[in-house]
């Protein structure tokens, strides 16, 4: 039965001017006409309008996401619900997802970058997990750009403000300086938690008279309309819109973190979701939506944190640290004490129906009442047309001068805002509590973390892209983006299992922009099925758009992999002497869009690596293989800077210096061989070299031994000769010297 | 040796802490929630790091105002050890149980990292694994832990040897270069009088096991269990 609802003291009528504030087209509004039957409440629009918000619906994405592989084996759970889950043996699950908090943290950087890690938390412990990692991936503008120091500042301060009280260690991650971020950065946070898979909670609502049960923090008028915001393309007026962004309680969050997992494990519920984008509309939309059921909500009983709160704005606001709970029926009181205990509020504010109508009440009157199905069957589904770019012509080394000062280059590249050490980030994280981390950061190309009760098993975990890569070639760099990940998850001896994926890209009502995600979504497509990894959650963010000028096309991946015995996985530091330096993988010597070209020559030109990655497989999972024999004691991807870059990080981490030279009859010019990009290639360090190389050649795997470690220098011979502590302070001193600039 | 580990809200190392007790007793210790006023007898009382309500009002404020807090503040007098690590050691000198402060990180940030303490002796409970003089390395993990007292205090600190840990450099010299946070004197740990009661900002539970950080903080542990078994 539809009943009309009341219309409150003061609510406005709708005009096409508070319609287009909403954020719906013209077409979309006719089409919330034409399923209501009648012309929408205030709160009903301000439903409609989060609902169909790019952030919720991925009207723009959906068509393309579809193409990505979901499934294997050992997936329990991908894309569509609150994380991916992921089976990782001994009855155990690994729930991880990452997902963007870019817009509020450009606005306010603190409080975006902690609702942010908040959020995403949520979304892994609402699964009935408990987070045992963070990472996050970050992109800022130009060092020299006014705000990027403020920007950094406020982003790492939040990420740890919220992570360390939480009380879950923050593990890794990567932070890139571009300009194409100067008015739009990006903060991409990830949590890993580990549950039993026997005991994992979904959102799908049931049965119906079930009370519906909100708990956690007060609502309050912050972050109304976030989800809208964060489907728009900002202008230079966008610091106006700070109201919209959330602000963060960690110490609620540890508490809702307890409370939430002391009552999933008692057998008292049914269903449960986070209330994180659009709110109260979106959690108890999904969950009703998800179970096929209806919902009836009264509105006057939400806990309140200020007087004279309208239901538009408890519908709609994105006060955090909130969840929704159906209980079975009786279990109220088991729950409330619970939540008591914990100093929670907790509040039955409604319960599931047969109508499939969600149905809004005010003190006793109807104020919303619209039919679930439709606005999930026509929720509007764009395929918008695309261009794809083209792949430019690949770059010619010999086009490119060699360094006249070898020392001068390596120096300039380890100390370039991109390679320059990230400790002044990672030490502002705690990043060992729990008592779980082997492999801490910048010690290992992956974080490895004991799994809490699974014996002797780790997992190890990671995150990357390399947007320049991806803007020069969209398919190219969305495969390389993949296959960097599986490397950087085998170079720690692990078996890699699935991603989740954090696309990032502009306005895509532009064709360049949508060839930009279509193209990326292809090669991650080909990547993923090729390696065996499925995307298994993922997050999209569009409009990353600053007065028209868009983002770098940066589709982050993050991927994890388990390894049986974390006694076995190798970081890449160098901590002896006398051990060989074999180079895995084919150097064709590929410069174009190389860091070296970038940063000595000024140059972002050519196309960028091709991924073999039949190689990447056949290359990787040899390498596995010899960290599983005990033959590997340092192993480092090469990526970023190439061979020499991958190698000077691995000495001066270690403490211990090496000698190489390029192999005898190589015809590759020398800075190409050193600096270029190629894919599917490793450095290891090894006591049996000779053994490593043998069994290379025995698997048609390309392996050479460029030389040993030992003593206090970093040695290339012909070309250089440093002293460790040189490169170290360059590494190092980056990145708080420009930092403390501000200060 | 029995041990109880005290929980407020917002604790975070509880965990940690009672995982290396367990490491080197066998015996899970028994967790005792803020609200208790009373809890078993027990041979050793910790007050584990984290964020005590949310380290609102001043870190360890409220917590050393909770109902647990009278109890231990009782039983400390009566002479059962307490160890108070981090948050747990603001907690302590807010309920009095030690002498000065502890202020925001002179840097004014949050810092996780490894650090090197040299044991200022090794006559205490806590301690007696150690060799006096001897250089360890543990993490330390927090915003607040610059460690402040009056020049009377301090000097009766000295004087009556009840500084625990001094933050050094890897070869054991005492100098600015190993301080992460700016605590005066490089103190990173203390005893009350009679060393029943000791605080640190480091968390040597964070170091009892050689792939998770090494083994230096397990000796405390270990000489803890020597002395009250």
């Amino acid at each position: 039965m539809t009943r009309i609802p009341v219309k409150l003291p003061n609510e406005p009528n709708l005009s096409p001017q508070i319609i287009a504030e909403h954020g719906l087209s013209e077409e979309e509004y006719q089409r919330v006409l034409a399923i209501m039957g009648r012309e929408p409440t205030l709160v009903e629009l301000g439903l409609f309008s989060a609902m169909w918000s790019e952030h919720c619906s991925y009207k723009s994405s959906k068509v393309w996401l579809r193409k990505l592989p979901t499934k294997a084996p050992w997936v329990i759970q991908g894309p569509g619900e609150n994380a991916g889950v992921i089976d990782i043996g001994d009855g155990q699950a690994a729930i991880f997802k990452m997902e963007s908090h870019n817009h509020p943290s450009y606005i306010e950087p603190y409080q975006g970058a902690a609702t942010g890690v908040g959020g995403i938390l949520r979304d892994v412990f609402t699964m009935g997990a408990r987070p045992i990692a963070n990472l996050n991936a970050l992109r800022f503008g130009e060092p020299s750009h006014p705000k990027t120091r403020h920007l950094v500042s406020g982003v790492v301060a939040g990420i740890g403000g919220y992570g360390n009280c939480m009380g879950i260690p923050t593990v890794g991650g990567e932070t890139n300086f571009h300009a194409a971020y100067n008015g739009n950065i990006l903060v991409n946070a990830m949590t890993v938690g580990i549950a039993r898979t026997d005991r994992i909670f979904y959102a799908a609502a049931a049965g119906v008279g079930n009370p519906l049960v909100y708990v956690g923090s007060k609502t309050g008028r912050d972050g109304i309309h976030g989800a809208t915001m964060a489907s728009a393309e900002f202008s230079d007026d966008s610091e106006e819109k700070r109201p919209t962004v959330q602000v963060g309680d960690p110490f609620v969050e540890k508490l809702l973190l307890e409370a939430c997992l002391e009552l999933m494990a008692t057998d008292a519920i049914v269903a449960i979701q986070d209330m994180g984008a659009a709110g109260l509309t979106s959690s108890s939309f999904e969950m009703a939506a998800k179970g096929g059921l209806g919902v009836e909500v009264e509105l006057d009983r939400v806990p309140m944190r200020e007087s004279g709160m309208t239901p538009y704005e408890l519908m709609l606001s994105e006060s955090q640290e909130r969840m929704l709970i159906v209980l079975k029926p009786g279990r109220e009181e088991q729950a409330r004490a619970i939540f008591e205990k914990w100093e929670l509020d907790f509040a039955v504010i409604g319960h599931l129906t047969d109508s499939q109508r969600m149905v809004l009440r005010w003190h006793g009157d109807v104020v919303g009442d619209i039919p679930i199905p439709p606005l999930v069957t026509e929720a509007p589904v764009y395929e918008r047309p695309w261009t794809l770019t083209p792949l430019p012509p690949a770059l010619d080394p010999r086009s490119v001068p060699l360094p006249r000062d070898w020392r001068a280059s390596l120096i300039a590249l380890m100390s370039c805002p991109d390679l320059a050490s990230k400790a002044w980030i990672w030490r502002q994280y705690d990043h060992l509590i729990m008592g779980n981390t082997a492999i801490r950061p910048q010690d290992g190309d992956a974080a490895v973390m004991r799994v809490p009760g699974g014996g002797h098993k780790g997992l190890a975990m990671t995150s990357d892209c390399t947007p320049r890569y991806v803007q020069a070639h969209p398919e190219t760099g969305g495969r390389q983006a993949v296959a960097e990940a599986w490397r950087n998850i085998t170079a720690v001896g692990a078996r890699p299992l699935a991603v989740t994926d954090n696309m990032n890209f502009g306005n895509p009502q532009k064709p360049e922009i949508m060839g930009q995600f279509a193209g990326a979504i292809m090669g991650m497509a080909d990547a993923c099925n090729a390696l065996d990894f499925p995307v298994v959650s993922g997050n999209v963010s569009l409009y990353n758009e600053t007065e028209g000028r868009p983002i770098l096309p940066t589709p982050t991946i993050g991927a994890v992999g388990v390894i049986d015995n974390i006694a076995h996985s190798v970081g890449s530091r160098i901590t002896q002497a006398g051990l060989g330096v074999v180079l895995i993988g084919e150097t064709r010597g590929w410069l174009g869009q190389s860091l070296f070209l970038r940063e000595l020559h000024g140059r972002e030109e050519g196309a960028p690596p091709p991924v073999d990655l039949a190689a990447e497989r056949t290359n990787g999972d040899f390498v596995r293989s010899q960290i599983a024999m005990g033959r590997v004691a340092a192993c480092h991807d090469l990526s970023d800077g190439g061979l020499l870059v991958a190698l000077a990080e691995m000495c001066i981490s270690g403490g211990t210096g090496a000698e190489v030279a390029q192999p005898a009859g190589n015809a590759v010019p020398s800075h190409a061989f050193f600096y270029g990009e190629d894919q599917a290639r490793y450095l290891i360090a090894s006591g049996s070299a000779d053994d490593v190389i043998e069994a290379a050649h025995a698997a048609c795997v390309p392996a050479v031994l460029l030389g040993y470690s030992g003593g206090p220098l970093l040695v290339v011979k012909d070309l250089l000769s440093l002293p460790l502590g040189d490169i170290k302070t360059a590494h190092e001193s980056w990145l708080p010297q420009y930092m403390s600039a501000a200060e | 040796m029995k041990a109880a580990v005290l929980v407020f809200p917002g604790s975070n190392r509880e965990g940690d802490v009672a995982q290396a007790i367990e490491l080197v007793t066998g015996r899970r210790p028994q967790m005792v929630w803020h609200g208790d006023g009373d809890f078993e007898k027990t041979d050793l009382i910790v007050v584990p790091g984290g964020f005590s309500y949310g380290d609102y009002l001043r870190c360890g404020a409220m917590a050393a105002q909770s109902p647990v807090m009278a109890e231990v503040k009782r039983r400390a007098q009566q002479g059962v050890p307490v160890l108070a690590i981090c948050n747990g050691f603001q907690i302590a000198t807010e309920a009095g149980l030690l002498p000065g402060v502890l202020m925001r990180n002179a840097q004014l940030k949050f810092v996780c990292h490894d650090v090197h303490l040299k044991v200022e002796t090794s006559q205490s409970l806590f301690t007696n694994r150690y060799q006096t003089g001897q250089v360890i390395r543990v993490p330390v993990a927090h915003a607040e832990g610059n460690y402040f007292a009056d020049a009377d205090t301090l000097k009766r600190l000295e004087d009556r040897g009840q500084v625990a840990f001094r933050y050094c450099a890897p070869d054991g010299t005492v100098d600015g270069s190993g301080n992460p946070n700016g605590s005066i004197d490089n103190i990173a740990g203390i005893f009350n009088e009679a060393k029943t009661v000791m605080g640190l900002m480091p968390h040597p539970e964070n170091a009892v096991e050689p792939m998770f950080g090494g083994c230096d903080g397990r000796a405390l542990f270990e000489g803890l269990v020597d002395a009250l078994t």
